[in-house]
């Protein structure tokens, strides 16, 4: 043959077939080994992860009434990609939006800057929380659509329009709680404020997932490895309340255009029986789609109906912070029982004066708690802090005094299971000899021993001061769940906490009060055949006095301590006392009698006038 | 009769058949894998003609008859008829631009029944039988123009008509018998000036952009100067001979740019582009005077090569920037991995990679990929059939496969070459070629490394004509294999 020549041509074109398989091989190589970024895209590619959202727990009341409960809701969900050729007016017509309408919710999905986490292939809201109405309408057009998918979440449903500010409510979880706690996606609904935020681990339950397949188009062709890896969605705990309903409806009735509090609690448990936080709102309101806009109007209110006031609310005690006064002088051996003090209409010394009221002179104890006078708590203070008992002069007195407060929850959060508590204020020396100097004295600070100067309390604390008189010297953290589904309650809501003052002198407390409701200032709350103890308080301050009552029922083995604080309410025989009276009634005979049943219709409808000012 | 096919029975090249059996058999699980929607449960079920792998073993089982018929017909009738099938599939391809429906824009399919088929792929054994025959002829000289001439034409006309039926992927596969003229003598050069275009085209645009340090100079256009200075060189070695020339360019050329480059980022900035073009100059003016006073004539067509390469690499640079159109250039842009387009041009290729990146060493196993069955890859079960290799069963996998494949492909050369005639070897080579090109254009297609073009990978993807013409391509040769005049008794 003549072309042998190029025979060694075989070996150029065997070898270029080699160099071919070696190029593959290392691209291959390179695709396939040690190389799980395109694993993971082939994963988010083809698996989704669908999640299945669990119902949130249920709320009951103390007597088992369901209070909180859950309502289908459905959203429209749509995948950017998909979302082509689709009769983008017809679409709007269904679900009663304008294109205008459409096309801007559609460009706030796509903004990354407002919603990080965005990918065109993977599910966007495009309208959340249709009713089951507006779901169904729309069903039916749904194939039209290809694109788009549904949702189904559930919303808050309320049984009463009442405690709103208890239940607290629900919203979309913030990226901030996103980045900190891995339980939560985008889009998920958690607790926002109240019973909601604090028992919302309790409450959300556990999300269940599903890893499905979808295809190219979206499409789902089933579960991966038939359902093996799914989990499945595990229901929220159900919580029991200690409200009784009926009382917070009358609360919040009897409270109605008045701005204030009213806190109950079992003094036996701590359990809280009721809190109102007036003014209200009706719960109902912020749940569906319009809880953005009627947030905003809610907290733009002036007089801040979202603020639970009963624990957000510091206010001066007035006269009921006498009775902790009583006890403290009492334990510390300053008085006693028998001692009295001269009051010539009022606490005078030297040039000081602070007035009272006209009763009988000199006054023992419970005379003095039953009148609330105050020339002799402030001879008492007077008396404790130049005691020569204490080495280190009034500021070891003064100190000595804040440590009794303190042990009755004053002056620190009490630590009820609601978010927001603040811890109201208990001066200590220090605090008055920033302001003072060295030279402050008794008299100085005296109006502290009658519940007014730097000492406020918030009505959750007045109402557990009450609860710790009523146990004579114990009390249990109050709190406002009762129990939970398959769950021991916190040890804190269970262990009682006792001040360092002795039941004996409680005891005394107990009748002075008991002596106040047949005798005293609030012979209004007496009720027949229960022995009530009661103590008012008239609180100045810059405005009208604020009125207050706290008292409990019956004296022995009572069953429900109560502080009512209305602001601006005059004395607290004006508001506090039918108030609390009513409360009492309301919660030991389970209903009101006729004559109470038209004082509180007198009392709902009393309207206390606050002007526009910011509360 | 019988005493004779008994004989062919013996000649057969059985390591081939026995290759081709094992690459359609791992082809058509490879279709199962691709076409399985986790729907299926009996795995009868994929032999069902409702299904694409039951219409696909159905047409396997067709080109195993129509093989053994090819194997009946001796290899004279084979070199007697070449120019009439030829010109029938010629006739026929033409017929088919005029009848066959608008399949995506293509027009390349004729129905007959329920069945379609694409007379492209006997248009590719004919043509190979047809330039076989035409090399065989005992007159034929490669280097007579006349004659190579009426190759490329041969050649060319089915591509053509091919490109007519817009299946401009098929046309491209008429370049593989370049290979084949190739080992029968045709220059190099053609093979090497298509080779080092590819390369200019590749560096001079994937990197045109791209400073060069800090010097006021392109990557791209710099290191296309200093790869033609290079090639320039090696010529003069290689094709020339002349270690004076050679020694010459390397010394001039190296120190050259080696020295402008140091001057220019130790001393004064300035553009080295000037020293090349200098250079390059200078090794024209060099090799044309040598060619004048040594009479090498070679020499000239080196310096016309330099003249060439730079006016192709500017003109590639003008086409890039002004005649392509905006998708087109976009593919390529793509492909140079300048851009990354993962939903539009870069779809394919992109959702390609993730399938066989996610396969890992060993796969997902038969049956399990999710990629490919969930339909994020494209025509899975053709042309990006080899992705669902990749995936399901991984680099192992994946691998046999292309050794197996390469295999096939050396056997079919050493086939080849052991012909006594050249109608023999020109056939072996232009089929070997043609397996050659499919492979690799398929395959670094899948891999993302060769451009998105249209093509089969032969055995393995779905497709009834093309595994029958295929399969035609190899059965007409293995009858011509075994019907050489055999010298030594083969064992």
């Amino acid at each position: 043959m003549k072309n042998h020549s190029f025979d060694t041509r075989r070996y150029i074109l065997s070898g270029i077939v080699l160099l071919i398989l070696a190029v593959f091989t290392l691209q291959l190589l390179s695709l396939q080994a040690d190389n799980d970024s395109y694993k993971d895209k082939a994963d988010s590619n083809a698996f989704y992860e669908k999640t299945i959202y669990p119902a949130r727990g249920l709320m009951y009341d103390r007597d088992g009434k369901l209070l909180v409960y859950n309502k289908p809701s459905y959203d429209i969900m749509f995948v950017p990609r998909e979302l082509k050729d689709i009769d983008t007016l017809a679409l709007c017509n269904t679900l009663g939006i304008t294109i205008d309408d459409f096309k801007e919710r559609v460009k706030r999905v796509k903004d990354r800057r407002l919603n990080p986490g965005y990918s065109p292939y993977t599910e966007q809201e495009l309208m959340t929380q249709l009713s089951a109405e507006e779901y169904a309408a729309f069903q039916e057009k749904l194939f039209l659509y290809p694109g788009l998918h549904v949702r189904k979440r559930s919303i808050r449903q309320y049984s009463y329009n009442a405690a709103g500010v208890l239940f607290g409510d629900i919203g979309e979880v913030s990226q901030k709680k996103i980045d900190s706690d891995p339980y939560y996606q985008r889009g998920d609904y958690i607790g926002t404020q109240g019973i909601e935020a604090s028992y919302e681990e309790a409450l959300r339950g556990r999300k269940g997932t599903e890893i499905l397949l979808r295809d190219a188009h979206g499409r789902i062709q089933g579960n991966y490895r038939d359902g093996e890896l799914d989990t499945l969605a595990i229901r929220g705990k159900d919580l029991t309340l200690s409200i009784d309903i009926e009382l917070q409806q009358l609360g919040e009735r009897l409270m109605k255009n008045k701005i204030g509090s009213i806190v109950a609690i079992e003094p036996a448990t701590g359990e809280i029986l009721c809190m109102v936080s007036s003014p209200t709102y009706d719960p109902s309101l912020l749940t569906g789609r319009e809880r953005g806009k009627n947030h905003k109007e809610l907290s733009k209110d002036k007089r801040k109906p979202l603020l639970n006031r009963a624990i957000m609310g510091t206010y001066p005690p007035g006269s009921t912070f006498k009775t902790s006064q009583a006890a403290t002088f009492m334990q510390e051996g300053i008085i006693d029982c028998n001692t009295s003090f001269p009051c010539q209409g009022g606490f005078v010394l030297n040039n000081f004066r602070l007035g009272c009221h006209a009763h009988s002179s000199p006054i023992s104890l419970k005379p003095a708690i039953a009148t609330s006078c105050n020339a002799y708590f402030c001879w008492g203070l007077h008396r404790m802090f130049g005691s020569s008992k204490y080495s280190g002069g009034t500021k070891e007195a003064m100190n000595k005094w804040r440590d009794y407060m303190v042990s009755m929850g004053f002056g620190y959060k009490l630590g009820v299971d609601l978010p927001g508590e603040v811890r109201g204020m208990i001066p200590n020396a220090e605090f008055y000899t920033k302001h003072y100097g060295n030279y402050w004295r008794a008299v100085t600070v005296i109006s502290i021993a009658i519940g007014q100067g730097e000492v406020t309390l918030t009505p959750l604390q007045i109402a557990n001061l009450c609860a710790t008189i009523a146990n004579r010297g114990t009390f249990i953290t109050p709190h406002i769940v009762k129990g939970i589904e398959g769950e021991e309650l916190d040890t804190t809501y269970t262990t009682p906490r006792k001040t360092m003052v002795d039941a004996r002198i409680y005891e005394d407390i107990a009748e002075g009060m008991r002596l106040a409701v047949t005798n005293g200032t609030c012979r209004a709350a007496n009720l027949p055949d229960i022995e009530v103890c009661g103590k008012t308080g008239t609180a100045q301050n810059k405005g009208k006095d604020h009125s207050a009552f706290m008292g409990f029922a019956p004296m022995h083995d009572p069953k429900i301590a109560i502080a009512v604080y209305v602001e601006n309410g005059g004395f607290g025989a004006t508001y506090g006392v039918p108030i609390g009276a009513l409360m009492m009634e309301q919660y030991l005979n389970d209903s009101l009698s006729d004559e109470s049943a038209k004082k509180a219709k007198e009392m709902e409808n009393r309207v206390i006038y606050y002007g526009t000012a910011e509360r | 009769m019988e005493q004779r096919s008994g004989n062919i029975f013996t000649r057969i090249d059985w390591w081939t058949v026995a290759l081709y059996i094992g690459l359609g058999v791992m082809g058509w699980l490879a279709i199962c894998g691709a076409s399985h929607s986790y729907i299926e449960t009996s795995f009868l079920e994929f032999l069902d003609q409702s299904e694409r792998t039951g219409k696909q073993a159905l047409w396997m089982g067709i080109s195993m008859i129509v093989g053994i018929l090819l194997m009946c017909v001796p290899k004279h009738t084979y070199r007697n008829i070449s120019g009439i099938a030829y010109l029938t599939t010629l006739l026929l391809g033409i017929l088919t631009i005029f009848i066959a429906k608008d399949i995506k824009g293509s027009h390349s399919w004729i129905s007959i029944g329920t069945f379609s088929i694409q007379p492209a792929e006997f248009m590719k054994a004919a043509t190979a039988m047809a330039l076989a025959a035409f090399i065989g002829r005992r007159e034929f000289d490669m280097k007579n123009n006349k004659d190579f001439l009426k190759c490329i034409a041969i050649i060319l006309v089915p591509m053509i008509i091919i490109v007519g039926q817009k299946e401009t992927g098929s046309a491209l596969v008429y370049f593989a018998l370049f290979l084949a003229l190739y080992r029968e003598g045709m220059t190099g050069i053609y093979l090497l000036m298509g080779a080092t275009a590819i390369v200019y085209f590749v560096v001079g645009i994937k990197y045109s952009n791209e400073p060069f340090s800090e010097l006021p100079v392109n990557i791209g256009p710099y290191a296309v100067t200093v790869l033609i200075q290079t090639f320039s060189t090696a010529m003069a070695w290689f094709w020339c001979k002349s270690r004076k020339t050679t020694l010459v360019l390397l010394i001039v050329n190296a120190s050259g740019t080696l020295l402008s480059y140091f001057v220019a980022v130790y001393l004064i900035e300035f553009d080295i582009m000037i020293t090349q073009y200098i250079l390059l100059a200078f090794n024209i003016i060099y090799l044309l005077l040598m060619a004048r006073l040594k009479k090498e004539k070679k020499n000239i067509w080196i310096a016309v090569y330099i003249v060439g390469a730079l006016a192709f690499f500017n003109s590639c640079n003008y086409v890039m920037q002004n005649v392509l159109k905006p998708h087109q250039k976009v593919r390529i842009e793509v492909l140079l991995g300048l851009k990354e387009d993962i939903s539009g041009a870069g779809y394919n290729v992109y959702q390609s990679k993730i399938a066989i990146g996610s396969g890992g060493m060993f796969g997902k196993g038969f049956l399990n990929g999710t990629q490919t069955k969930l339909k994020y890859v494209p025509e899975q079960d053709t042309d990006f059939i080899f992705c669902t290799i990749g995936e399901e069963q991984g680099f192992a996998g994946s691998f046999f496969v292309m050794v197996i494949f390469v295999a096939f492909i050396l056997r079919l050369i050493s086939l080849a070459e052991r012909q006594n005639d050249r109608f023999g070897r020109v056939y072996g080579y232009a089929i070997a070629s043609i397996f050659l090109f499919h492979f690799t254009i398929n395959i670094g297609m899948v891999l993302g490394i060769m451009p998105v073009i249209g093509i089969p990978l032969p055995f393995f993807s779905y497709g009834g004509s093309s595994f029958l013409g295929f399969s035609i391509l190899l059965f007409t040769f293995l009858r011509i294999d075994a019907d050489r005049e055999q010298k030594t008794q083969r064992t």
